[in-house]
């Protein structure tokens, strides 16, 4: 059990490439972190660094109260899992479990012992004697993550550990990932590029882009208070619509304009814009932040944030049904009830939740 | 359709390796029955009504008893599976080691001395032997096997080297870095990771590094000079052929004989030899 604190991580390649860029993070104890990203954006360099197996170029890594910056990965107590699973080809999937507790020099009764009690919470007791390639994809999967448990290391790594298996086995491990983390209470660095991974599993999730850290929050947090447009857009899926808009004051209260849709800002959200003055400003809202207007309800909010539309391709999911369509020539998406009864080119208005809107810096792209 | 089908394969498939197959083996096969031939056939003229040049009517051990009594071929023999073991064992174990380091540590130059090495490879031996014949009379290394259990890896090195190289890196780097988060250190999971996973490249290159020894030529020709010190292929030439009296029976059953254990070595491990030659680990 152990802290992981990362003050000012720095990663340069040779040739030049500045993979991270100063980042600083505390791992709690027992905590599950995942640091999520698109790809290049530094978060595999990250783990690689805290498990040793790439040089920090500048900055401090210490796990517990130990900076770690030069030792070696074997005295770090810690374990990894891959993301194809680096199972020893040659050994069975007892003499893969075995192997770490073997090169601490543990007595062949203990290591028995562990394996075994790691095989039973995975379900691999049947496959102990086999070889990895006699091993279906999930089978490797936890294979390998029984590998990492049987040592009781401090700090749990995973280098997306899910995207070599099919949809369906993906979803299935994550929640028995999720589970196994309760159960083991163990600190846990998890990297991902899957954002719905990075929602389910993290107790507090990290967002990376281009070596620097976005946000760190829990993934309610990153949802509903992005810090920025890149982690708005990142999180959810479909992500968030966003809209380039103008600014005015009119009627004593502030308007967003765009081509061929004209809202009001609530008043809880005018005091903000208005602090930071700017006129142009990129307005988001969330597919589900959008719903059709009701010809029934005539209510003044309802005209200040409804807006015409002619719907573009319609996607019935059974559960919901997504609206493509374009504002301006942007294209944007909503989230609707599955009952809609929508075909393309149907023209119609939507009414946008009020309350759900966010606003973006149309330069720094900083939420305001 | 169907027949014309059948007709194709026949045409294109089936008599072009029967050629083929024919045209590699024949040789192998001349060998085998000049072996067993009496002499009284062997100096029959072709245009002969009796003769038999594609068979024999009395086969013979004659020659294979004149071969083991009267020439030193059993030393011959024993000399080259000797020198050929000891320097396959060196080069394969250098081979190993720079292979590794070339494929997977990063230092400045490991690209630039990956090429060199292929480059010495290409060196041709009938150019190297001078230089080398210098040293091994400096050394006093001559006509003693270790005269070429020495030189050998001069050339089975560079060739162990790159092509294990080539193997180590189709080895995902993964396997490695796991058994060094798992308690190994980097030598220690090259050695209990690295070389077990690799074993069918080390096999071939074995192999091949076998071979080239147990068929080299030059350097045995000029580094040993005494009878008993001979490896079977300068042995048989030069005690086989006395001026313009060529021993074809005697010759044919040395070269015979010489060639069994080559090819007992690659059916032992053919199946590994071609996982090794095609590659490819999969975890």
């Amino acid at each position: 059990m152990a802290t992981v604190t990362i003050r000012d991580l720095e990663k340069k390649y040779e040739n030049g490439f500045h993979a991270v860029k100063g980042v600083s993070l505390e791992i709690r104890d027992k905590e599950f972190m995942v640091l999520v990203g698109p790809s290049g954006c530094g978060k595999t360099t990250t783990l690689r660094m805290v498990a040793g197996l790439e040089e920090v170029t500048a900055g401090t890594i210490l796990i517990g109260d130990q900076v770690v910056n030069d030792l070696p990965p074997k005295d770090r107590n810690i374990a990894m899992v891959f993301q194809n699973y680096a199972l020893y080809p040659h050994k069975t999937v007892f003499g893969n479990m075995a192997f770490g507790l073997q090169m601490r020099g543990y007595a062949s009764g203990e290591i028995d012992k562990r394996v075994k009690e790691a095989a039973g919470i995975l379900g691999i007791e049947a496959l102990l004697e086999r070889k990895p390639r006699q091993l279906s994809g999930g089978q490797r999967q936890r294979v390998a993550v029984g590998r990492a448990i049987v040592r009781h290391p401090q700090v749990f790594l995973f280098d997306e550990p899910l995207s070599n298996l099919d949809a369906k086995l993906r979803v299935q491990m994550r929640v028995e990932l999720k589970r196994l983390h309760e159960q083991l209470e163990t600190t846990a660095v998890y990297v991902t590029h899957d954002q719905v991974e990075a929602m389910t599993l993290g107790d507090r999730v990290v967002v990376m882009k281009d070596g620097w850290v976005q946000q760190v929050g829990e993934p309610l947090e990153l949802y509903g208070h992005p810090a920025n447009k890149f982690v708005a857009g990142f999180m959810g899926s479909p992500g968030m619509n966003f809209v380039d808009v103008s600014v005015s004051e009119s009627d004593g209260a502030l308007w967003a304009e765009a081509k061929g849709l004209r809202v009001k800002v609530p008043p809880e959200a005018a005091g903000r814009i208005r602090k930071h003055g700017g006129t142009r400003l990129t307005l988001g809202v969330r597919p589900e932040g959008m719903r059709l207007a009701d010809a029934a309800d005539s209510s003044a909010s309802l005209a200040d944030y409804s807006f015409n539309l002619e719907a573009d391709v319609v996607e019935p999911l059974g559960n919901e049904i997504l609206l493509n369509f374009r504002i301006g020539g942007v294209p944007m998406v909503a989230r609707l009830d599955p009952g809609a009864r929508i075909k393309m080119h149907d023209r119609l208005s939507l009414a946008l939740d009020s309350s759900r809107l966010h606003y973006f810096d149309a330069e720094s792209e900083a939420a305001l | 359709m169907l027949i014309e089908r059948k007709w194709k394969k026949w045409v294109f498939f089936y008599i072009p390796m029967l050629l083929f197959i024919v045209f590699t083996l024949f040789p192998f096969y001349w060998m085998a029955v000049t072996a067993v031939r009496p002499d009284s056939e062997l100096y029959r003229t072709w245009r002969q009504a009796s003769a038999t040049p594609f068979w024999t009517l009395e086969p013979t051990l004659e020659h294979f008893k004149d071969l083991l009594r009267t020439t030193a071929f059993p030393h011959w023999l024993w000399n080259t599976m000797l020198i050929a073991i000891a320097s396959t064992v060196i080069s394969l174990i250098c081979g190993m080691f720079a292979g590794y380091a070339l494929s997977r540590l990063k230092f400045r130059g490991s690209e630039f001395l990956g090429t060199a090495i292929f480059v010495t490879y290409l060196v041709p031996q009938t150019l190297l032997f001078i230089p080398l014949a210098d040293i091994i009379r400096d050394m006093h290394l001559g006509n003693t096997p270790w005269a070429l259990i020495l030189t050998y890896p001069t050339f089975l090195i560079p060739f162990c080297t790159w092509l294990l190289m080539g193997y180590f890196k189709t080895i995902p780097k993964e396997l490695e870095e796991c058994a060094r988060i798992d308690g190994a250190t980097r030598f220690g999971a090259m050695v209990r990771i690295v070389f077990p996973v690799a074993v069918p490249g080390i096999l071939s290159a074995g192999i091949f590094a076998f071979t080239l020894s147990w068929n080299e030529f030059i350097y045995a020709l000029i580094f040993m000079s005494s009878a008993e010190l001979k490896t079977v292929p300068v042995g048989v030439v030069s005690e086989l052929i006395r001026g313009d009296i060529f021993f074809w029976g005697q010759l044919m059953a040395g070269a015979l004989l010489g060639s069994i254990p080559v090819a007992l070595v690659y059916s032992f491990f053919v199946e590994y030899y071609v996982t090794g030659l095609s590659g490819s680990v999969k975890g």
